[in-house]
């Protein structure tokens, strides 16, 4: 009844459970959090603007980001994968989302930067749609927890145009 | 003579009761893991509701040997999401990040771009030759959580078999001679 194995048997069973409720908990404790991040962006220029010879619209620009991200980082976040995005909407395809600028925020210093750069991935349509395309810049983050779930959201800045030429 | 044929009639009764009680333990505790997992199948929608990281392509994200729970809903797919795909060729499910999406006015079809976030290029070459896009179909699910370090314990056991021998000849014995 009282043999080794079966108490190594309890106090595994019972050291399982208990690091299970404090990931779980942990995870929790992560809706207590109510972050208030801001972010602005700003495009400085538009280096060039052609389209490719098999029909493709293709865009860069420079871009001057700033963000404050730190009231998303709680004691359980190991990271947050930040992403600016164009998004704007062409007769063929409701919806269009690239990826401009990325980066990853280690720790809460870092979450407060500024930072001056063209786009580090290509700007290309589907199609030849982008003269003079309205469209929003989105700055998304997704925060990674140390345990348990991951969560996500956005700030949409909308109001940004292409130019009408190519150049 | 009674006496022994007795005696031995009642252990043998006893013998195969208890080998009887065992199966019927070890079979419940097969068919509890099973069940578990199905009911997982269900609740997330994904075919493979828990994957284990296998490479460093999403570091300091995801690191090998953790753990990601899937969840595939009907919801479209948008840039940010970390998705498990599989590409035509390759049997080894990748989980990356959309970086890019394309959807269709008319049909709702997405074309998709995934790129890992410590990897330099997108996941072009990682694609079936002169494949540009991922469709919906070749996506498994997304991941919605994370548990670090437990995926170890598969990882050690599809690496060196031999620990996984053990491990269940181990737990075999374990059940067999155990008394209640």
């Amino acid at each position: 009844m009282h043999s080794f194995g079966y108490r190594a048997n309890a106090l595994l069973t019972f050291a399982i459970t208990i690091l299970a409720l404090m990931c779980a908990m942990a995870s929790l404790s992560d809706n207590f959090n109510t972050p208030t991040p801001s972010a602005q962006v700003q495009v400085l220029n538009i280096n060039w603007f052609q389209k490719q010879p098999n029909g493709n619209d293709e865009v860069s620009m420079t871009l001057n980001i700033s963000a404050d991200l730190q009231s998303l980082f709680t004691w359980n976040t190991k990271q947050v994968f930040v992403f600016l995005a164009a998004e704007y909407e062409t007769p063929k395809h409701s919806l269009n989302q690239i990826s401009l600028w990325d980066g990853i925020i280690p720790s809460k210093e870092h979450a407060k930067f500024w930072i001056h750069t063209s786009n580090k991935y290509r700007f290309i349509d589907q199609g030849s749609n982008l003269r003079s395309k309205e469209y929003n810049l989105t700055m998304h983050w997704h925060v990674m927890p140390k345990t348990g779930k991951m969560s996500a959201d956005k700030i949409v800045m909308s109001g940004y145009r292409l130019p009408a030429e190519y150049r | 003579m009674g006496w022994i044929g007795e005696t031995m009639d009642s252990i043998k009764s006893l013998q195969i009761r208890q080998v009887l009680t065992q199966a019927v333990s070890l079979g419940m505790i097969v068919t509890s893991a099973l069940i578990i997992w199905k009911a997982l199948m269900c609740i997330t929608g994904s075919e493979s509701p828990v994957v284990v990281v296998l490479s460093g392509s999403m570091e300091p994200g995801f690191k090998r040997g953790d753990i990601l729970f899937l969840h595939m809903s009907k919801d479209p797919i948008r840039a940010g999401e970390i998705v498990v795909f599989n590409v035509d060729g390759r049997e080894i499910p990748i989980v990356h990040r959309v970086i890019k999406v394309h959807e269709r006015e008319d049909t709702g079809e997405v074309d998709v771009l995934t790129k890992g976030d410590n990897n330099y290029g997108d996941d072009r070459l990682l694609y079936a030759h002169g494949q540009l896009w991922l469709q919906r179909h070749h996506i498994m699910g997304r991941a919605v959580g994370f548990l670090p370090y437990v995926g170890w314990v598969t990882i050690i056991m599809t690496e060196k078999p031999i620990i996984k021998y053990i491990l269940i000849g181990a737990l075999g014995l374990l059940v067999i001679t155990s008394k209640d």
